[in-house]
């Protein structure tokens, strides 16, 4: 059974909800990428999606795109990310850690390289955030072959013959979506999501985990309520940039931003 | 080498794919309206109705057909094969994007959407496509990177004065690419009412296949007119390749005909050696980027690379997909000039022909000239004049440094 599997099963038998943090790794540096990793477990996450920078994060709205051009401006390569979770491993060996990104940087490293390395560093599981099922399936045996779980995105608007079809290829856990936009964007419509993620759960057994557009403690629990686990991006990376300098600051900073999500997502 | 009729039909194939590359790399929210443009346009291509309206749109809006000139003084200056010019520049708006915006306008309208949005490097394809929004009464935003909209202020502001709003992209390298970026994005958040127009022959499918397909009365018109003229095909074919939406257009009929050679120009900047260029087909290696998989200017860790092009609509570090299948196939040469080269190229047409052409298509110029001495007096060569450099005086004025009065 892979980390990720072993973690929201946990959760999930005790009845709880999955507290997913996304930061861009490399921003400010990756020193203090490791840090920041370390103190969002000590303030309830259950799994750490670790965002691989790229020049042209189309799908990002501007908080995450500045924190990709931080980090690239700070020389993190997709090398240094890989190494910042095998040391992230020296001390964590539970905290499921999943890649989120774009694929050229993937294909640049070469698919048979990518995934035995990142393997090797402790990664456990892969989120291309341009690479839909259709055009995934020469590459998901790479993925199997290391035991990584893909990680596929579901919109508003995917067809449940296409949510079946990423069933095939995907393990860990499905991405909803939550809406039309790109990260960071504006609110949304816990009502919506319920009904959504209803359906979804009858095409999948998955883990459903719902992101894009949480931004505070009381949609986290709302939305905690009718999922199994909530992704929160801009708000944690928009606290990253603002605390360039790092250090105690930044990680106060951090800790009463993610302290109340995992309170909310705790209140029955 | 000639590609068969089988295999014209067959790219792309079903999954947008021209060999190796091309496809639908894009996250999941575009896919479903991705899928239905797809089927809209497969149907719409069909349609008597919407080829009646597209036809007599090109016909009594944009000036089409287009003349093909024989440039009588240039060809006897180079003193080799005779140069025809395929004039694109005399469309409507000054270049042949305007082919492909009233194209995809059409579908917007047929499609029910209020509101269309555009990437412009140099304001060509914005000015095209303000153009056809003002005429069809859709609204209309188009994204250009911030250097962009210093180097073309002229169009920036013909877009304004047809009703355009106008957004100028601060992120990344502040070019084209970034502008693709912002209007995706754009897209992604306003998908229910809005129809993205693609200026060039990439982004994901079905977009490179329709922009082809709008863009190809360039080669069926010159296919007719040199055998109506010359009583022959042309030996060779010389386009520059942004996207690749003009060499696209003008090659696409004629990849069936052994005899024709073809050469899609690149921008090569300060030399392709000093790696500050826009030649991803000459010195670039796959991947992804914008939808779909190409030739890239990248870096070792598939990072994007910054572009140089004196330029501004070959600055781009990507490529049309069917470009990267032609060149692995060998079909196309691929080659490119540099900045100086082209400049070369602008001045010579001008003062040979008095024809200015735009900075991009100067480096269509560039490389005939280089080509035309090497061919037989019997032999012919037509370069796709893909648009008029109004919109370059500034560039070429200071490079002159001189200030033109009134600016
Ligand atoms: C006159 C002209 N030619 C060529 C291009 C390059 O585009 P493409 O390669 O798609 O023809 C542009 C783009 O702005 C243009 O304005």
């Amino acid at each position: 059974m892979s980390r990720i599997e072993q973690r929201l099963g946990a959760l999930g038998e005790k009845g709880r909800k999955a507290l997913i943090p996304y930061i861009t790794a490399g921003d400010p540096n990756t020193g203090e990428t490791l840090r920041i990793m370390h103190s969002l477990v000590e303030s309830g996450a259950d799994l750490i999606e670790l965002g691989v920078p790229f020049t042209d994060p189309m799908a990002d709205g501007p908080v995450i795109q500045r924190a990709c051009e931080r980090a690239l401006a700070s020389g993190c390569t997709s090398r240094d990310v890989l190494e910042i979770v095998r040391r992230f491993r020296e001390t964590d060996t539970e905290t499921p850690v999943v890649l989120m990104g774009y694929l050229n940087p993937v294909e640049a490293m070469g698919y048979e390289t990518f995934t035995e390395n990142a393997a090797r560093a402790g990664v456990d599981g892969v989120l291309m955030v341009d690479l839909p099922p259709e055009e995934a399936g020469e590459v998901v045996p790479w993925f199997r072959a290391q035991g990584l779980d893909l990680i596929f995105l579901i919109s508003p608007t995917t067809s449940d013959e296409r949510i079946r079809r990423m069933g095939e290829y995907s393990s860990g856990y499905v991405y909803y979506v939550s809406l039309k936009g790109v990260t960071g964007s504006a609110s949304i419509d816990a009502g919506a999501v319920e009904e959504r993620v209803a359906h979804i759960r009858e095409l999948t057994e998955l883990p459903v985990g719902v992101g894009f557009g949480i931004r505070d403690a009381e949609t986290a629990g709302a939305i905690g309520k009718v999922s199994d686990a909530i992704i929160v991006g801009s708000v944690i990376v928009d606290c990253i940039g603002r605390h360039p300098e790092g250090g105690d600051s930044l990680h106060q900073a951090l800790k009463s931003l993610v302290k109340p999500l995992r309170d909310s997502l705790d209140t029955p | 080498m000639k590609l068969t009729e089988e295999q014209i039909k067959a790219s792309p194939d079903a999954r947008g794919h021209f060999g190796a590359y091309g496809g639908r790399f894009v996250s999941e929210t575009l896919i479903d309206s991705l899928e239905h443009l797809e089927s809209e346009y497969r149907r719409l291509r069909e349609d008597p109705d919407f080829l009646a309206r597209f036809n007599s749109d090109l016909a009594d809006y944009v000036g089409r057909p287009t003349p093909l000139y024989h440039a009588d003084r240039l060809s006897s200056e180079l003193g080799g094969a005779s140069i025809w010019l395929k004039r694109e520049d005399l469309c409507h708006t000054g270049a042949h994007k305007v082919n492909n915006t009233i194209g995809q306008a059409l579908l917007a309208k047929f499609l029910g959407k209020p509101r269309v949005i555009a990437e412009t490097g140099a304001g060509q394809h914005g000015v095209a496509t303000a153009t056809v929004a003002a005429r069809l009464g859709l609204k209309c935003k188009i994204y250009m990177g911030a250097e962009d909209v210093r180097r073309q202020a002229v169009n920036v502001y013909r877009m304004k004065l047809l009703g355009a709003e106008v957004e100028a992209v601060e992120g990344g390298t502040r070019t084209l690419k970034d502008a693709m970026n912002e209007a995706l994005r754009d897209w992604v958040t306003n998908v229910d009412d809005t129809f993205y127009i693609i200026g060039t022959v990439a982004g994901p499918h079905p977009y490179p296949m329709l922009v082809r397909d709008f863009q190809s009365v360039i080669g069926r018109e010159t296919r007719q007119q040199c055998l109506e003229k010359n009583g022959a095909l042309p030996d060779a074919l010389v386009a520059c390749v942004g996207g690749g939406s003009n060499a696209i257009g003008l090659f696409h009929p004629f990849l069936g005909d052994e005899s024709v050679t073809m050469y899609g120009v690149e921008a090569g900047g300060y030399g392709i050696e000093s790696g500050q260029h826009a030649a991803p087909l000459s010195a670039g290696r796959p991947g992804v980027l914008h939808g779909n998989r190409t030739y890239l200017m990248e870096d070792e860790f598939g990072q994007i690379s910054g572009t140089h092009s004196v330029s501004a609509g070959l600055d781009y570090p990507g490529v049309g997909p069917e470009h990267s299948w032609l060149k692995d196939i060998g079909r196309v040469n691929y080659v490119s000039v540099t900045d100086d080269e082209a400049m070369d190229g602008f001045r010579r047409l001008t003062a040979v022909e008095g024809i200015m052409p735009a900075l991009e298509t100067a480096h269509a110029i560039a490389w005939a000239i280089k080509l035309a001495p090497t061919m037989r007096p019997d032999q012919s060569i037509v370069i796709n004049l893909s648009g008029r450099g109004d919109k370059d005086i500034d560039t070429v004025a200071r490079m002159d440094n001189i200030h033109v009065e009134g600016r």
